[in-house]
Parts: structure tokens; C-alpha cells; sequence
């Protein structure tokens, strides 16, 4: 493509001279690159999903174990005692006037923190067997980094379990909807037609739902005893279905500017064949489009999931997502005197914003010519 | 233009016909029924309802139809203006439906006017004041604003309000004035409590349309009119303002369309959170207990909303535009 590369705004003269010459991608690179906020949210999602992967190896107890002892919780302290890393067993006792459980650190009871200890059983990537945890504490007593809610769940083991189910919930559910919206868009806006004008109705009929209610009544039409399999799955295909129309139409109004341009036309002249037309033209053109319009979809998804399950109508326990955490967080109560409750927003917070801030960079340099 | 709007309503109500067999559909699709949930509860309550009287309910409430026979009995009563008797409480539906309903579009117009005249001069300013520390302090705000979804929102202002302030929010109005006649006083007491929801619900739709707003003036700006006005000498003002605002502000009246029915759901889960009495829970409340006929009639007078919205939404756009031609 020619550019003339004195007349690009913001561009120093360093970086000018071979814009013509470097591959479309490294452009797109580099531009990624210039905007620290973007690249920024990608490590951040990086990390969290490496997090996410030895979710069962970092946390040190089963999310549902359930401990009286250690209801309402504070986060454990750390200290060296005797050139050992130790938390402290904790003294429980009953105010009775407040109807709060008080807990005091009991100094003279350090215990050291074990590391690579065998703990519950867990699948490590859902195929190899294992028992390994990185740290723990020795039976009887609990360790609770992030303090533990009013049954002495671990906070810090519930909010690694529940990643499993936040981060991959939101994504799958627009992958599926970007590969439906891609399929119906492309088929619509290439074909066009009778076919195209039944996909707009379509369209237009699913998009006259006001999403929100419909996702409700959707969700509450769930099994309610399923397994948490199969609800987590249900629950994308409702993140698929509603999130697909908007993508259609967009990838049609690409597709169908793409049709008229010059190059399709050769390509029809020379006999390219309607598969080989789509594939080598259309959809290479749409894809950095179709990658903007599903990365931004993204955090919409998981704040569904979280929103759904806030009500009771996502994910149930006692299977555990961030969005069941957040649920435990939404009494007053709960989070003035138990602060460490608000964590699973902050999480979702951080990680909403990264998918955000990480979609901005991708558009911005899906065009690095502008 | 009559013609078009003509079109377009007849339009509307074959799909609202489509959107009210379809959710109608949704709806009744949970196993079990009104009745199960009720004689539940009557039994929790330590009554037991003889095989007779539960007979006689399940004639009177229908349970046993088909969903066809169903449907259209819903939808003749609709028609004749009656909306159907809630199962849960025995109220006229529409009665119910009115009263939340206008609490809903109330909360929504204001978060509306609020979100229009926060993120238009925002928009403006960040635009035209491009990497700056101020644009760099609203990006940055309006990314909060899109990543923090209402809820949470609403659940930290509560917790201030309730912790720093000793305010008491949630609710629509104090205990003490809750069976009172309207007065000034209970007035500002409900201007009390529903600020926080009104900018809970406009927080995230300002974040979104301020950054519309910057993104489609920074666009305009570069064209050439803008240099012609300016080269002509005029006003600073009246270059952003009367040529390019008025150019840069398609997308916004574009998605009135969408915000308004969009606030009005949304507020759903704020709502849930402050304990308003809006439709959002409403309609959650109803397909809990599956009163069909609640959250059906609920769902075909949102859609509707969307719908009137949409076609309000261009032809305002038709007028701000004259360019645009509708057909």
C-alpha cells in the first residue's frame, strides 16, 4: 500500500522511513507498543490467566472446605520467627455484646509455613493428577492470606478456584459469538439477497429483546440442578446468542464494502470461487475488525456472568465464581467490618479494566496508517 | 416522513407480536408453576391445602393448558387491556406495572439528561484539549467508569454513605414518610435518597458516551471545513461548536435509542443493591416465582420501549441532520 509517509501525524521522523517497506503486522506492533496503558492491561491479563492456570496448585485449601474456627477470618499475618516464614493460630472468642467472632493472634503458637505440601486432590490442567499445593500450614490449623468469609472458607483459595470460572466464562462465550456473528455477517453481506434479508430479520427480531431481561428469563429457565459443567456451558451459549447480532451487522457492513472493491472483482474475473473469494478476501480484511469488536466484548461478557450470578441466577454454589463471591460481599455489614470481602471486585475490577484498556491499543493499531 | 412512520410502526407491531410468543415461550419454560411455588409456601407456612382446593387453583389459574392455549389467552386479555391478575399477589398487573414502570423511566430521564449534560461539554473539552493532563485524568476516569459495572458501584456508595455520612439510603423514601401524602418535604426526602441511584445509573453511560463524544470530535477536527472556519477568522467557539459538534454528535443521538430502555433495565441490579422500587427487580421477582403473565407483559412493554425508542432516535437524528433522508 502506498503511503506517503511525510503527511502521518504523529509519527517521528525516525520511525517514517520505513513504513512502506515493513510487513502490514510489524507496523500494527509497533503501534501497539506506543500506548503503555494497553500494553500494560495485556501483561496484567497475562499474568492472571498464568494465575489462573495453577489456580488449584496456589491455593492452599479446597474452596469449599468449610472451618468454623476461622469464621469471618482476618487475613493471617507473616512474619520470620526463627528464621522460619510463620503465620499465627488464632484465639477465637464470641463478643457477645456485638454478636461478632474476635479473633487474637496468638504469638506464642507460631506456625511455619510448609512449602510444596500435599493437600487436596486436584486435576492440574484438567488432565494430571496431583495433590501438590505450594504452601500450607500443618493440620488443624489454616492459613488464610486473604482472610476467610463467614463459614472460614479461604478467601484466597475461593477467589483462584472462582478464576477458573470468570476468566474463561466471558471468553468463550464471545469466541462463540464472534465465530456465529463472523459466519452469519460474512454469509449475509457476501451473498446478500433473499438470504441476507432473512438474516437481517433475524437480526432484527433478536435485537428487539431488551437484552438484559432476556438474558434473566434465559438464565432462570436453567436447570437448576445441573452440574456445574453444564450450567457454565448453558451460560455461554446465552452469552453467545444475545452477543452475535451486533457483530453480524458490523462484519456485513465490512463485507459488503469489501465486495465492491476492485481486488474482488479481479478475483471474481479470474473464476475465484465463492469459498476461495470469502477466505482470501473478505474475512482477511474483517479479522482485525472482528478481533477489536470481540476483545471489547470480552469484559461485557464477564461482567455478565458476574451480574447473573449476583442474582442467582449465574453460577450457583457451591460451585464458586467471582461473581458467587461477590454475592457473599453485598451487605453492608459484611464489608464494613470484614473489608477483605470487597476483593473479588477489586479482582474483577483490574481485570475488566486490563480487557478494556487492551481492546483500545488492539483498534488504534488494527489501522496504523491513521 | 408520515409514510415512514407509518412503515415503521407496523413494523413495530409484528415484532412485538414475535417478541411476546418468543419470550412468552422463555418464560414458561422453568419446570414447575406459580402453583408449586405458592402451595410451597403455603405448606412452609404450615398450612396444608386440601387435593380439592389445589384441583380448583389449578382450573382457575390455568396451569394444565398447553402453552398455546396459554399464550393466547394472555395475549385476548391483553388486548382488552387487561393485563392478567398477578399470581403473586392478586394485583391487577397493570396497575403494577405502571406504578414501577414510572418510577423506572423517571430514574432513567434524569440519568439520561444527567449523561448528556456531563458528557457532551467533557467530550468537548478532552477533545479539543487533547493530551493534556485533564484529557489524560478524564480518559482515565471514563475507563473506571466502563470497567466498574453500577452495582458495585452503588455498593460502595452505600457503604460511604452509610459509614462517613450516617445517610440512609436504598429505598425510595425514609420510614417516616413512607404512608404519607405527597408533600415538599417528602419530595426532597425522595430527592434524597435517589441522587445516588440517579448517578449510579449515570456513572457508566457518561464514561461511554464522553468517549464517543472526544473520539468522533477529534475526527471532525481534521477535516477541511475546520480550517476553512477558522481560516476565515471566526470564533474559536463557533468553530467548535456550530460546525464541528454539530457534525461529531451523530453517535450520540444514535444511542438514545438504545439508553434509555437500556437505564431503564440496567438499573436491575442497582436497583437490587439500593432496594428501589423499579421494574428491574420486578421482573426478577416474577420469574422467580414464574408469574408467567408478569414478567410476559414486563417483557413485551420493555421491548416495546426499545423499539419507540429506536424510531424516536432517528428521526430526531433526521432533524439534527438534513441530510439524512428517511425512506
Amino acid at each position: 500500500m502506498a503511503v506517503d509517509a511525510t503527511q502521518l501525524p504523529h509519527t517521528t521522523a525516525t520511525q517514517v522511513e520505513d513504513v512502506g517497506q515493513i510487513p502490514q503486522w510489524q507496523l500494527m506492533v509497533r503501534r501497539f507498543r506506543k500506548s503503555k496503558l494497553s500494553v500494560g492491561g495485556m501483561y496484567v491479563l497475562i499474568v492472571m490467566y498464568a494465575i489462573m492456570l495453577f489456580s488449584d496448585f496456589l491455593a492452599p485449601y479446597e474452596h469449599n472446605r468449610l472451618d468454623s474456627n476461622y469464621a469471618w477470618g482476618p487475613p493471617s499475618q507473616v512474619q520470620i520467627v526463627d528464621g522460619k516464614l510463620s503465620t499465627f493460630a488464632l484465639k477465637q472468642t464470641l463478643d457477645t455484646e456485638r454478636l461478632q467472632w474476635l479473633y487474637v493472634v496468638d504469638e506464642s503458637n507460631p506456625l511455619p509455613i510448609q512449602f510444596f505440601v500435599q493437600g487436596y486432590e486436584y486435576r492440574f490442567l484438567a488432565i494430571f493428577p496431583s495433590k501438590l499445593h505450594l504452601f500450607g500450614v500443618k493440620d488443624g490449623f489454616q492459613i488464610n492470606l486473604l482472610g476467610a468469609d463467614k463459614d472460614g472458607k479461604d478467601v484466597l483459595s475461593r477467589l483462584l478456584k472462582g478464576s477458573q470460572i470468570s476468566l474463561t466464562l466471558g471468553f468463550v462465550g464471545v469466541v462463540i459469538s464472534v465465530i456465529i456473528g463472523s459466519i452469519v455477517g460474512t454469509a449475509s453481506g457476501y451473498f446478500g439477497g433473499a438470504i441476507d434479508n432473512m438474516i437481517q430479520r433475524v437480526i432484527e427480531l433478536l435485537r428487539s429483546f431488551p437484552d438484559i431481561p432476556l438474558f434473566l428469563s434465559l438464565a432462570a429457565a436453567l436447570p437448576q440442578n445441573a452440574p456445574v459443567e453444564v450450567r457454565f456451558f448453558l451460560i455461554t451459549i446465552i452469552i453467545a446468542v444475545i452477543g452475535w447480532t451486533g457483530l453480524a451487522r458490523e462484519v456485513r457492513g465490512k463485507v459488503m464494502s469489501y465486495r465492491n472493491a476492485d481486488y474482488t472483482a479481479a478475483s471474481v474475473a479470474a473464476g475465484g470461487s465463492h469459498w476461495h473469494i470469502i477466505t482470501r478476501h473478505l474475512i482477511p480484511n474483517s479479522l482485525s475488525h472482528i478481533i477489536v469488536v470481540g476483545t471489547l466484548a470480552i469484559p461485557a461478557a464477564i461482567g455478565s456472568e458476574t451480574a447473573l450470578s449476583f442474582l442467582g441466577l449465574g453460577i450457583l454454589p457451591p460451585a464458586v465464581s467471582w461473581g458467587v463471591m461477590v454475592r457473599d460481599a453485598q451487605t453492608i455489614e459484611a464489608i464494613t467490618t470484614y473489608p477483605w470481602m470487597l476483593l473479588p471486585v477489586l479482582v474483577l475490577i483490574i481485570t475488566v479494566l486490563s480487557f478494556y484498556l487492551l481492546g483500545d491499543g488492539i483498534r488504534d493499531a488494527v489501522d496504523p496508517y491513521a | 416522513m408520515l409514510n415512514y412512520i407509518a412503515r415503521r410502526l407496523i413494523n413495530m407491531i409484528v415484532l412485538l407480536v414475535a417478541v411476546s410468543f418468543i419470550g412468552f415461550f422463555i418464560i414458561q419454560l422453568p419446570p414447575g408453576t406459580i402453583l408449586d411455588v405458592q402451595l410451597q409456601k403455603l405448606r412452609q407456612m404450615g398450612g396444608d391445602v386440601p387435593r380439592d382446593q389445589v384441583k380448583a387453583l389449578e382450573l382457575r389459574y390455568g396451569v394444565n393448558d398447553p402453552f398455546i392455549v396459554k399464550y393466547l389467552k394472555w395475549v385476548q386479555r391483553s388486548a382488552e387491556g387487561d393485563f392478567g391478575t398477578s399470581y403473586l399477589t392478586d394485583q391487577s398487573v397493570g396497575e403494577r406495572i405502571w406504578g414501577r414502570l414510572s418510577v423506572s423511566l423517571g430514574l432513567s430521564l434524569f440519568a439520561l439528561i444527567f449523561t448528556w449534560l456531563v458528557s457532551i461539554p467533557i467530550g468537548v473539552y478532552s477533545a479539543t484539549h487533547r493530551y493534556t493532563t485533564p484529557d489524560y485524568i478524564v480518559t482515565f476516569i471514563q475507563f473506571i467508569g466502563l470497567a466498574v459495572p453500577g452495582f458495585l458501584l452503588a455498593l460502595i456508595i452505600l457503604i460511604f454513605a452509610t459509614r462517613y455520612f450516617n445517610q440512609q439510603v436504598g429505598g425510595i423514601n425514609s420510614s417516616e414518610f413512607m404512608d404519607q401524602p405527597m408533600s415538599l418535604a417528602k419530595f426532597m426526602d425522595m430527592v434524597n435518597h435517589l441522587w445516588i441511584a440517579v448517578l449510579v445509573l449515570a456513572f457508566g453511560a457518561t464514561a461511554g458516551l464522553t468517549r464517543i463524544m472526544r473520539a468522533n470530535l477529534l475526527d471532525v477536527l481534521n477535516m477541511q471545513y475546520i480550517q476553512t472556519a477558522r481560516a476565515k477568522g471566526l470564533d474559536e467557539a463557533v468553530v467548535i461548536w456550530k460546525h464541528a459538534v454539530r457534525n461529531a454528535i451523530h453517535p450520540l443521538v444514535m444511542s438514545l435509542g438504545t439508553l434509555l430502555p437500556a437505564l431503564v433495565v440496567g438499573e436491575t441490579l442497582v436497583a437490587q443493591v439500593l432496594s428501589l422500587p423499579t421494574i428491574g427487580p420486578m421482573y426478577l421477582d416474577a420469574l422467580r416465582a414464574e408469574d408467567m403473565y408478569l414478567a410476559g407483559t414486563i417483557l413485551v412493554m420493555l421491548s416495546a420501549l426499545l423499539l419507540i425508542g429506536n424510531l424516536l432516535a432517528d428521526l430526531l437524528l433526521a432533524w439534527v441532520d438534513p441530510r439524512i433522508r428517511l425512506e
